[in-house]
């Protein structure tokens, strides 16, 4: 038992007071943080106001809307919205497929595999997207190239530091190995504790690495452009008709804003579905 | 501090006989992690209802025995022997054991209906069934009320009591608890280590709960087995384990021991020019230069002008007080009552005296291992 009085020679300790030091370096620190926001704020905002700004003028230089209405018409354009959706879904579930299992299998069974892990998710950053296509082009069959999925496993490659980071982050917020442990103990198998279990406590990684991948498809133009697919970015690149420069940042605007509201949506229906749980459930 | 609702327990509590619990075996158990042997030919037998407690300091392979118990570590060698079957090679999922764990391990998805609710899920258990026997578990554990609430919703304790009938769900043949009350804080601590032995003699659940709290174990387990460095110290009742220990380790783990350098004289010591009687056991063993471990209560003091020592610590701990008495070079540990401590300054010349009737010896060159509960780290005489 840890004693309650203690009676020993220094009793008389004075505490030395920090207070207000330690105050006056908490402010200094919030100004610091309001600056660093605004600075961080200005470099990504001032670019996609320009960009937003020179989509809403039309050819005589007045604001208007022009560019986005004609976009859906633009030709090219849908066929290649189609693609890049088709090709971001395929490579969406392919990297779920592969990268869950993998990252909950290591951060369960071989923890000492997530420092080699780490390194090998960087290499599609330090390799660049040229040499990968250009090495992929010369050994893959006639039939893997003529097909667009092929991009699919590019990207599923490309997407992989994004997409290993977000589920070792989500994976590393909970206690897995006790989570699962318990699951077992319970009888749960593996199938229905990665169900009930692991995948539901990872859902929020799992959305973000989903978004990720569909930010980086909807981005990537060196893979495509070389595999000779028009993509949206590529086509973006290549639609060339004069006095119609809005048109291509419109579709680039479009796609930026078109990603973020389905990152909203995704978050806001996670959001209400866990709301609609926790209601059922207290009504019950 | 989290405050847990008071509940009455007897009421709440399955009248029908309790169904006596399992027998379990733990044969010659080997399980090497690299170059450590964290169990080194373990051997235990649980009887049917026992609560056994496992205690031992951090590395002892307490967790490990507990963990190859459960079926979340493959042995070496050994067999793990429940009812008369042998379970070592049987999945986890499968061996009917309860488990609640160090950390809050509910599943945060779930509310906490549903997280009891979940063993009986997996089992296939109907709906109405199962949310039937989860609200019973709820209200056997005072929880009825906070069905609906997740796990980050609730307190530390009420995480564990979920945790608790989460296990009993399922109906278990053992009750397997690793440190689960080590992470709440003291009061809740109290109040559900009454909870769970309560159940636990209701239930008459063979139950196997680890800790390195000797308080938790003495107050809690009808048996005790100390572990160190794999293999078992001692195993014995919680006052047998504190009264008699076998072994220099048990005395010095469990309670605290001041060590005493002695002199053998056949089977008797001299301390404080009082001649003692050795313990009979591992003590009488001991050859040539030996410490004696002598208890707080082992040792009383006598206020006295010509004492041959004196106070240089005090230490209030409610109804006792604990005193460490400067004899020459030694330094014992000494309780004494409150009401009598509080008129002893430091400095007070006293005169010690054994009041026990024999005394436990160690060889003297043992390593001491550190008394976690001490109120000055360990208190060792040097040679």
């Amino acid at each position: 038992m840890a004693p309650l009085v203690e009676v020993a020679e220094a009793e008389n300790e004075v505490v030395p007071n920090f207070s207000t030091g330690s105050s006056k370096r908490r402010r200094r620190v919030r100004w610091w943080r309001g600056v660093v926001l605004v600075l961080t704020g200005a470099f990504f905002l001032i670019p996609i106001y320009a960009g937003i700004k020179f989509s809403l003028q039309n050819t005589e230089g007045h604001f208007s809307f022009q560019a986005y209405e004609k976009l859906p018409s633009a030709p090219g354009f849908t066929a290649a919205l189609t693609l890049s959706l088709k090709i971001a879904f395929v490579t969406m579930v392919v990297s779920t497929l592969l990268m869950v299992p993998t990252a909950i299998y290591v951060h369960v069974r071989l923890p000492r595999l997530r420092r080699v892990l780490d390194v090998v998710t960087v290499l599609p950053i330090v390799i660049p997207p040229i040499v990968l296509i250009t090495g992929v082009l010369g050994v893959f069959p006639l039939w893997a190239k003529s097909s667009p999925y092929l991009l699919s496993f590019m990207y599923v490659i490309l997407a992989m530091p994004f997409v290993y980071r977000s589920l070792d982050a989500g994976i590393g917020a909970i206690d897995l190995k006790t989570l699962t442990e318990a699951s077992r103990s319970l009888g749960g198998n593996w199938s229905k504790t990665m169900w009930r279990v692991i995948l539901p406590n990872i859902r929020p990684a799992l959305l973000s690495a989903t978004v990720l991948t569909l930010a980086l498809v909807f981005g990537e133009y060196t893979m495509a452009q070389l595999d000779l697919w028009q993509t949206i970015p590529v086509w973006i690149a290549q639609f060339q008709v004069s006095n119609d420069g809005p048109i291509q940042v419109a579709a680039s605007m479009m796609g930026l804003v078109g990603t973020w509201v389905l990152l909203m949506v995704v978050v806001s229906i996670d959001r209400s579905q866990s709301r609609r749980n926790r209601k059922k459930l207290g009504a019950s | 501090m989290t405050l847990m609702k008071e509940t009455t327990m007897s009421s709440l509590l399955p009248t029908a006989s309790p169904s006596p619990g399992a027998a379990v075996s733990l044969e010659n158990l080997v399980r090497t992690f690299g170059s450590v042997r964290a169990l080194d030919g373990f051997s235990l037998k649980i009887e049917p209802g026992e609560f056994m407690a496992l205690l031992g300091p951090s590395g002892c392979g307490k967790t490990t025995a507990l963990r190859v118990l459960a079926g979340f570590e493959i042995l070496d060698s050994g067999r793990v022997v429940v009812e008369g079957v042998d379970l070592s090679n049987v999945n986890a999922r499968k061996r009917d054991m309860g488990m609640v764990f160090q950390s809050y391990s509910l599943f945060p998805n779930m509310n906490a209906l549903n997280n009891v609710a979940f063993g009986l899920r997996m089992r296939k258990q109907s709906r109405s069934v199962r949310q039937k026997k989860a609200r019973e578990l709820l209200e056997m554990v005072g929880l009825a009320d906070q069905a609906a609430k997740y796990p980050h919703q609730m307190s530390g304790g009420q995480q564990q009591r979920i945790a608790l009938a989460r296990a009993l769900a399922i109906e278990p043949r053992v009750l397997l608890l690793d440190e689960p009350l080590s992470a709440l804080d003291a009061m809740v601590r109290v109040e559900l280590r009454d909870q769970i032995r309560q159940l636990q003699q209701r239930l008459a659940i063979t139950t196997v709960f680890v800790t390195h709290d000797q308080e938790e174990v003495l107050s809690m387990a009808d048996r005790v087995c100390v572990m160190s460095r794999g293999h078992i110290e001692q195993v014995a009742t919680p006052a047998e384990i504190y009264a008699r220990p076998s072994t220099a380790f048990v005395a010095q783990f469990v309670g605290i021991s001041s060590r005493v350098p002695v002199k053998l004289s056949g089977q008797e010591v001299v301390i404080f020019d009082q001649r003692c009687p050795v313990r009979s056991g591992e003590s009488s063993s001991v050859t040539g230069a030996a410490d004696a471990l002598l208890r707080p209560e082992d040792i009383a003091i006598e206020v006295s002008a010509d004492g041959t020592g004196f106070v240089t610590r005090k230490s209030f701990l409610g109804a006792m007080t604990r005193l460490v008495v400067q004899v020459g070079d030694l330094s014992v540990r000494v309780d004494v009552r409150s009401d009598v401590g509080s008129d002893i300054e430091l400095g007070t010349r006293v005169q010690p005296r054994i009041v026990a009737r024999d005394v436990l010896l160690a060889p003297r060159k043992e390593v001491a291992i550190l008394d976690v509960d001490a109120p000055y780290g360990p208190l060792l005489t040097a040679d």
